[in-house]
């Protein structure tokens, strides 16, 4: 999913903007789940060279056909916002909200996490999963998979802790967000 | 409400949409829709040769009248046979509504006879596209097309219609009382920021308007009311190649059009200039030239209906958001109502400067009493159509440069060229769309002997139509941009850029049917010239012309606006650009 970040332009034309420093921004998108819709949001972010670091989407209102996209970008706070003029221009998106802006936004990931070993491995495994509050959800005598719902950076960090005590597979969901307080987005 | 097929519904959504002439080229997928076009005599249809032709004739059609353009194409290569006049409509914001066929619906995905993913292959060169798979849907997808293609910054839009949709029978719906759940474009400007805007200007002390196409898609009104502020201000006015004819040529105020090969006036006002008023431009790189040197002085106020154009390329100081007729209207009457006055001695004294740069004379040439010059030929033609209703096209390349420098033009809506996606083949079948728009009138291609070749087969549509465009070659034997850009960059190692095994033009308009000038003298040329606006029949006029000449003035790749090749030094103009210019295009 992730596109390479752009090498610093070769070209003068490009010199004027983009001096800024490089920002992660949770852009939250409310459009119509027709078919499409998700090519389209994907098609401006290649065609354009942005980057996604996390795209996540899924049906949010099933008798208006609404659907959230959730996206993870980077850049410069200036193709930040042209990012979500872009997005704002696609005819079926109704509205783009940039929750990094906004602050006081909540980011939650789930993680399904695949560990085989036996031993001293497999009781570290289970000690740092009641740590992390990581729930088993399928068990054999050599192997466990955890369900971990948290901020992806506490994802990563039980990644990490598990690669040595024999990490398999990671299935991740990738970022789903919202505002906090009474309002709506 | 009676029962209709989807092409009756087709044709009935056309007509409701005021439709009277549409462009295309039948095929196995739209036979439906050609059929239910057989029964009826409201709308007309174009028989064009190729795909390409019908999106451009649909953009001159559209450019020309300020109506949304309609093209109707068939399934697989009638699709993508169009994806270059569809590019080129959302580049330059024209409105179009593309109807392609497609395979019946319970063949799509099959790799059937003639099909491809239409609407996954124009999803990135369209404002919107559909693909409509039940009936029910059709009525409501038409009449949003259109008004998706016309409303906020407008550009092309297709449906991909299958041809058992066609055929099935549904309940037509009219337009009337649509509405759009998701597209409601701003089109009124922020008042706060206008009355600041209007400000900054009176309080402006070196003062330029930098207007696009965006005065033209906005509508006569908004080119009128350009006129009002810019003699209300006295402030100098240029424009992107797209703008031409918002603001009149002849006009002392005007300074040229502006970017790689506008006036040295115009670009160095734009450098030097302590206030840009850019209106429904778009900050090309074009027009900028080497971003970090642009305007370096300046507060830029920015008037588009699109906010994604505002701070893309250059960031502004105050943006408004709005349809520029719009904000054009509250900006005069402000300026009226609170009697603003701009800074009578700063503005002296920076026409001055002006002046000074004006008289650099920066389209000039050396003339010559035995070869045509192409910008001499451009200058003629002007002076003897300049009192008719003309109309110009051009293809894409030097000769476009030239009859944009050279070329002076009124009124809107006058001037139909390919801007932002360059699209050689362009002129030709454009300059039908706006005869068909405008019978009476005078419709002139300025062309290149390489590009008009891209699109010559709709010479064959022109005769069809009793359409007499006027096809004006400026034939200097080469892809004469190329060669120029061959010269500056690569040594003058002119490597294909050479038009060999050229037809002879003249033949070529006869074996048509139409009529062939050709002429090589400057003496002669008038004559010429004028046997060609006399003719009844559509033309070719071969004008030979320097094959050596160079368009001039030019910003090369990667330099400033007052860093302009003008004609008159005696650089080595192959020692101009660097090597981060040598990168760009």
């Amino acid at each position: 999913m992730n596109a390479p970040a752009p090498a610093s332009p070769p070209s003068p034309y490009s010199s004027a903007m983009g001096k800024s420093a490089m920002e992660s921004h949770t852009l939250s998108v409310l459009v119509d789940n027709e078919p499409g819709v998700l090519a389209r949001v994907v098609g401006l972010f290649s065609a354009r060279g942005y980057n996604i670091e996390s795209l996540t989407v899924a049906e949010v209102a099933h008798g208006e056909h609404l659907s959230r996209i959730t996206i993870v970008t980077t850049g410069t706070p200036e193709i930040i916002e042209q990012i979500s003029h872009q997005l704002d221009r696609i005819v079926p998106i109704h509205r783009v909200t940039d929750l990094t802006l906004r602050g006081r936004s909540i980011q939650r990931e789930l993680a399904m996490v695949k560990v085989r070993g036996k031993g001293e491995n497999r009781v570290e495994a289970m000690r740092l999963a009641e740590a992390f509050r990581a729930r088993v959800i399928d068990a054999t005598t050599e192997s466990f998979v955890f369900e971990l719902t948290g901020r992806p950076d506490k994802i990563d960090d039980f990644v990490e802790l598990m690669r040595p005590l024999g990490l398999v597979d990671v299935a991740r969901t990738g970022v789903a967000a919202i505002s906090r307080g009474p309002e709506a987005l | 409400m009676k029962q209709m097929t989807g092409a009756e519904m087709i044709v009935e959504a056309l007509k409701d949409q005021g439709v009277d002439t549409i462009f295309g080229y039948p095929g196995g997928a739209v036979l439906p829709i050609y059929d239910a076009l057989f029964h009826q005599n409201f709308v007309r249809h174009v028989l064009v040769r190729h795909e390409q032709g019908a999106a451009h004739a649909a953009e001159g059609y559209a450019r020309s009248t300020g109506k949304v353009g309609v093209l109707l194409v068939t399934s697989g290569p009638g699709a993508t046979n169009a994806v270059t006049g569809l590019t080129d409509a959302l580049l330059d914001s024209i409105p179009l509504v593309c109807i392609t066929g497609q395979v019946p619906t319970h063949l799509i995905g099959s790799d059937a006879f003639q099909e491809c993913d239409t609407v996954g292959i124009t999803r990135s060169c369209t404002k919107h596209n559909y693909l409509v798979k039940k009936i029910e849907d059709l009525p409501r997808i038409l009449h949003e097309a259109f008004y998706v293609a016309a409303n906020g910054r407008p550009g092309p839009v297709v449906i991909d219609i299958p041809k058992d949709v066609q055929f099935a029978l549904g309940k037509y719906v009219n337009p009337r009382g649509l509405q759009h759940k998701t597209y409601q474009p701003k089109v009124k400007g922020d008042l706060d920021r206008i009355k600041e805007a209007v400000a900054m200007m009176a309080a402006a002390k070196k003062p330029v308007f930098y207007t696009g196409g965006g005065i033209i898609n906005s509508g006569p009104a908004a080119a009128h009311l350009l006129r009002e502020l810019v003699r209300l201000t006295g402030f100098p006015i240029t424009s992107t190649l797209m703008g031409l004819g918002a603001y009149p040529a002849p006009d002392p105020q005007w300074l040229g059009m502006l970017g790689m090969h506008g006036s040295y006036e115009a670009n160095n006002a734009m450098h030097d200039c302590d206030l840009m008023i850019a209106i429904g431009a778009r900050f090309d790189d074009r027009i900028t030239g080497r971003l970090d040197a642009f305007s370096p002085g300046s507060k830029k106020i920015h008037i588009d209906i699109d906010p994604s154009s505002i701070n893309k390329n250059v960031k502004v100081d105050l943006p408004i958001v709005g349809d520029c007729a719009h904000v054009l209207e509250d900006m005069v009457r402000l300026w009226r109502t609170d009697a603003l006055r701009a800074d009578k001695a700063a503005l002296d004294a920076w026409w001055a400067q002006i002046e000074q740069w004006r008289a650099r004379k920066s389209f000039s040439y050396k003339k010559s009493a035995s070869t045509i010059k192409p910008q001499y030929a451009v200058e003629r033609l002007y002076e003897l159509t300049k009192n008719r209703k003309t109309f110009i096209t051009t293809e894409v390349g030097q000769h476009q440069m030239w009859a944009a420098q050279h070329f002076h033009f009124a009124e809107p809506n006058r001037w139909m060229t390919s801007g932002g996606l360059g699209t050689m083949g362009y002129g030709l079948p454009a300059a039908i769309g706006v005869q068909m728009a405008h019978p009476d009138a005078l419709v002139i291609d300025i062309a290149g002997e390489a590009s008009i070749q891209m699109c010559i087969q709709e010479m064959s549509t022109a005769m069809q139509y009793r359409l007499p465009v006027k096809i004006f070659i400026l034939n200097n034997e080469y892809m004469g941009m190329v060669r120029q850009w061959q010269e500056l960059l690569h040594g003058g190692r002119y490597s294909e850029s050479y038009s060999h095994s050229l037809p002879d033009f003249v033949r070529l308009a006869e074996a048509y049917g139409a009529h062939g000038i050709r002429c090589s003298d400057p003496a002669d040329l008038d004559r010429a010239i004028q046997e060609m606006i006399d003719s009844p029949k559509p033309v070719i006029f071969d004008c030979l012309v320097d094959k050596a000449e160079n368009c001039l003035p030019m910003i090369p790749s990667g330099k400033a606006h007052n860093d302009m090749i003008l004609p008159d030094t005696d650089e080595d103009i192959g020692s101009v650009i660097d090597d981060k210019g040598k990168m760009l295009v």
